[in-house]
């Protein structure tokens, strides 16, 4: 059966089901649209928070970043899993002993006022549209690829299916409907990641094969018999040092700069409001810490792998294209010739492909996104696992899409409506507001993935820059400070954000010509700013508490209930205990 | 009051855990993976050299076993201080 065919029964599957899901457990109630009724099983809701974590860029896009920057690329491996542990310890338990729905709505209750809510909500839904921009586009460009339809068609199908579950089924349909996807994600990056392990270590379990030495298979296939019985890494540093890049295991970064990306990734991915939000689901304060970890464990399976799938990929692609005659050029590169995704520039005139660092010499031009959707092609596998990676991306764009649209959907009814605007809305009127938001948030979406903005790319760093300097000390200080006052926090998260975006639009869109390491401070890059916006959020929100009035009573009192959780006066029963019940 | 003193241990034993996981992630993410990063790849293990190993993957995988640890730790402290739920 043909690519296309395949694609088709795989794509219409799991669509059908995830339909079907969001059918069966559409939302009834705010508290079903919002967080689920509080009923998610800290394992389900562990894979759910992997899918909607997971976006198009870790799993079409990833692979291929590290795959070209070799050990710096570790940044994003680090910096996209550290966030749990902050999670797990300094935010998911606490939140979810608040037990209210939003995180603009914690901050509003926590700093007593409507300003805070505001800034935190119109934050909240900056970040998800920038996020949500790109996913939508990734959606188009795997159906065009794999189904051969236009990308806006691509665009306009994707828009179609996260209406139907996010708009019907809110957190609840989501949530089951995630764990669909991140079954289907998982299959499609791991099957092939496999079988390339056993072609060319004969070790079934990449996360080890790329530490391990070539087989026999494996020579073969990279065309090389010396490579026989050599580690796969130390191939793979001789073949960039003979093209004239640096050995793979080595790093070329500045060392303080990857620090910086790396705490404001983590803290970033800590503060992102659609991966809180998803702690507020589970029934429990205990169920919120283990399924930080269940999360991070689901998350951890595709992330240890990326860096072999990225070993694999970077070796076969060298040792297949490089010095190779054009005419006898592998199947998948004019696959890919045809969606303008690698190109070849015949410079020197000799019909053979040259691959190499001199841009001068370098004949090959070759987009980092098709690395893992390339890799089936590659490694001559089935048409079937093909279909299944295509599959895979779509789970992947689509999950995160329905979390962040869920998230700027609460933001406009829960946080916006209910709670600045007409405080005396309905349950039923504001579940209206809540499915209008998600449709127009959609509507939206789509509109940025059918005209792509091209600010898109260089606004990434933006949202988890913002995410770090705005929400994650404004909820650490809220819960670990009682100190922490309205002024304090107000004032933190202004010169976080105004600072950490003044850094970002200076060197991305005023003056782009200098944005390089000359010129920034301390060698910190636009991505890793956000850092240093939170150390003066933070520092901010401390100084300026302490030498202004005290929170409230009530507030002290609080926060101070945030934890425990549960308290019981002594002498007191469990069954007696009535704040067991939240 | 001396159940507010026994609430006020509890928070304090929960800081102490916080700090030492955090230090030991703070350890193999920032030191192993990438300031002591040159220093660790003299060391190999089978084909990984140890820098790059921390970098790629062994951070994440102690990341994993931290929140383990972590969850493990705070549901015995909730029940030695009588604050765990159900």
């Amino acid at each position: 059966m043909s690519i296309t065919l395949w694609t088709w029964i795989i794509v219409g599957i799991t669509f059908a089901v995830y339909i079907g899901i969001a059918i069966y457990a559409r939302a009834a109630s705010t508290g079903d649209f919002y967080v689920a009724e509080k009923s998610v099983h800290p394992i389900a809701n562990g894979m759910a928070t992997g899918a909607d974590w997971m976006s198009a860029a870790s799993f079409i896009s990833m692979a291929g970043l590290i795959s070209f920057m070799g050990r710096d690329g570790s940044m994003y491996l680090m910096g996209w899993t550290g966030g749990y542990v902050l999670l797990a310890m300094l935010l998911a338990p606490y939140l979810r002993k608040y037990g209210k729905f939003t995180v603009p709505q914690f901050i509003g209750d926590r700093y007593y006022s409507q300003s805070a809510r505001v800034i935190s909500l119109l934050c909240a839904i900056f970040v998800s549209f920038t996020y949500v921009a790109g996913q939508m586009r990734g959606v188009g460009v795997v159906f065009s690829r794999f189904l051969n339809v236009p990308i806006n068609t691509g665009v306009v199908i994707g828009m179609c299916i996260v209406f139907f579950y996010a708009v019907l089924g809110g957190m609840k349909g989501i949530t089951y409907t995630q764990v669909a996807q991140y079954c289907v994600l998982i299959c499609a990056y791991m099957v092939p990641a496999i079988f390339i392990s056993v072609q060319l270590t004969g070790n079934p379990i990449p996360m080890l094969g790329f530490g391990g030495s070539i087989s026999a298979g494996g020579a073969e296939i990279l065309g090389d018999p010396a490579a026989q019985g050599k580690y796969l890494l130390d191939v793979l540093d001789g073949l960039h040092k003979d093209l004239g890049f640096a050995a793979y295991t080595d790093g070329v970064r500045p060392k303080i700069d990857v620090f910086f990306i790396v705490v404001a990734l983590m803290v970033g991915t800590a503060g992102l409001p659609h991966v809180i939000i998803r702690f507020f689901t589970v029934p429990k304060i205990r169920d919120a810490r283990s399924s930080a970890g269940w999360a991070l464990f689901f998350i951890a399976i595709l992330y240890t792998t990326a860096p072999a799938v990225a070993v694999f990929a970077r070796t076969n692609f060298i040792k297949t294209v490089h010095n190779v005659e054009y005419a006898k050029a592998p199947s998948w590169v004019k696959n890919w010739e045809k969606t303008g995704l690698i190109k070849f520039e015949d410079k020197n005139g000799d019909g053979i492909m040259q691959y190499t660092k001199d841009k001068a010499t370098n004949e090959l031009d070759v987009d980092r996104d098709i690395m893992v959707l390339a890799n089936p092609e590659i490694a001559k596998l089935p048409n079937w696992v093909i279909a299944l990676v295509a599959a895979g991306g779509l789970a992947a764009a689509l999950s995160t899409a329905a979390g962040l649209l869920l998230v700027i959907s609460a933001a406009v009814s829960h946080d916006l409506m209910k709670g600045v605007i007409m405080p005396n809305l309905s349950e039923k009127a504001e579940l209206m507001w809540a499915r209008g938001g998600a449709a127009g948030a959609v509507v939206i979406a789509g509109l940025f993935g059918i005209y792509p903005p091209g600010f898109v790319a260089q606004v990434v760093a933006f949202a988890f820059g913002l995410a770090a300097a705005s929400f994650f000390p404004a909820i650490i200080m809220g819960v670990f400070n009682k100190r922490a006052n309205v002024y304090g926090a107000m004032t933190g998260m202004i010169v976080g954000i105004v600072f950490t975006a003044a850094y970002i639009i200076y060197f991305k869109f005023v003056n782009p010509s200098i944005n390089n390491p000359q010129h920034w401070w301390f060698g910190i890059s636009p991505e890793g700013i956000g850092t240093l916006g939170m150390i003066l959020n933070f520092v901010c929100m401390y100084v300026i508490s302490k030498f202004t009035k005290e929170p409230p009573q009530e507030i002290q009192e609080l926060v101070e209930s945030l934890r425990y959780p549960v308290e019981r006066t002594t002498g007191e029963t469990k069954a007696a205990g009535p704040s067991a019940a939240h | 009051m001396a159940r507010k003193e026994q609430l006020q241990a509890y928070w304090k034993e929960n800081l102490r855990y916080i700090i030492i996981l955090l230090s030991v992630w703070f350890g193999v993410s920032y030191l192993a993976g990438i300031l002591l990063v040159d220093q660790l790849d003299a060391v190999r293990i089978g084909g990984f050299p140890l820098g790059f190993w921390f970098a790629n993957q062994g951070s994440e995988v102690i990341f994993c076993l931290l929140i383990v640890v972590y969850v493990q730790l705070m549901n015995k402290l909730d029940r030695k201080y009588d604050v765990h739920e159900d």
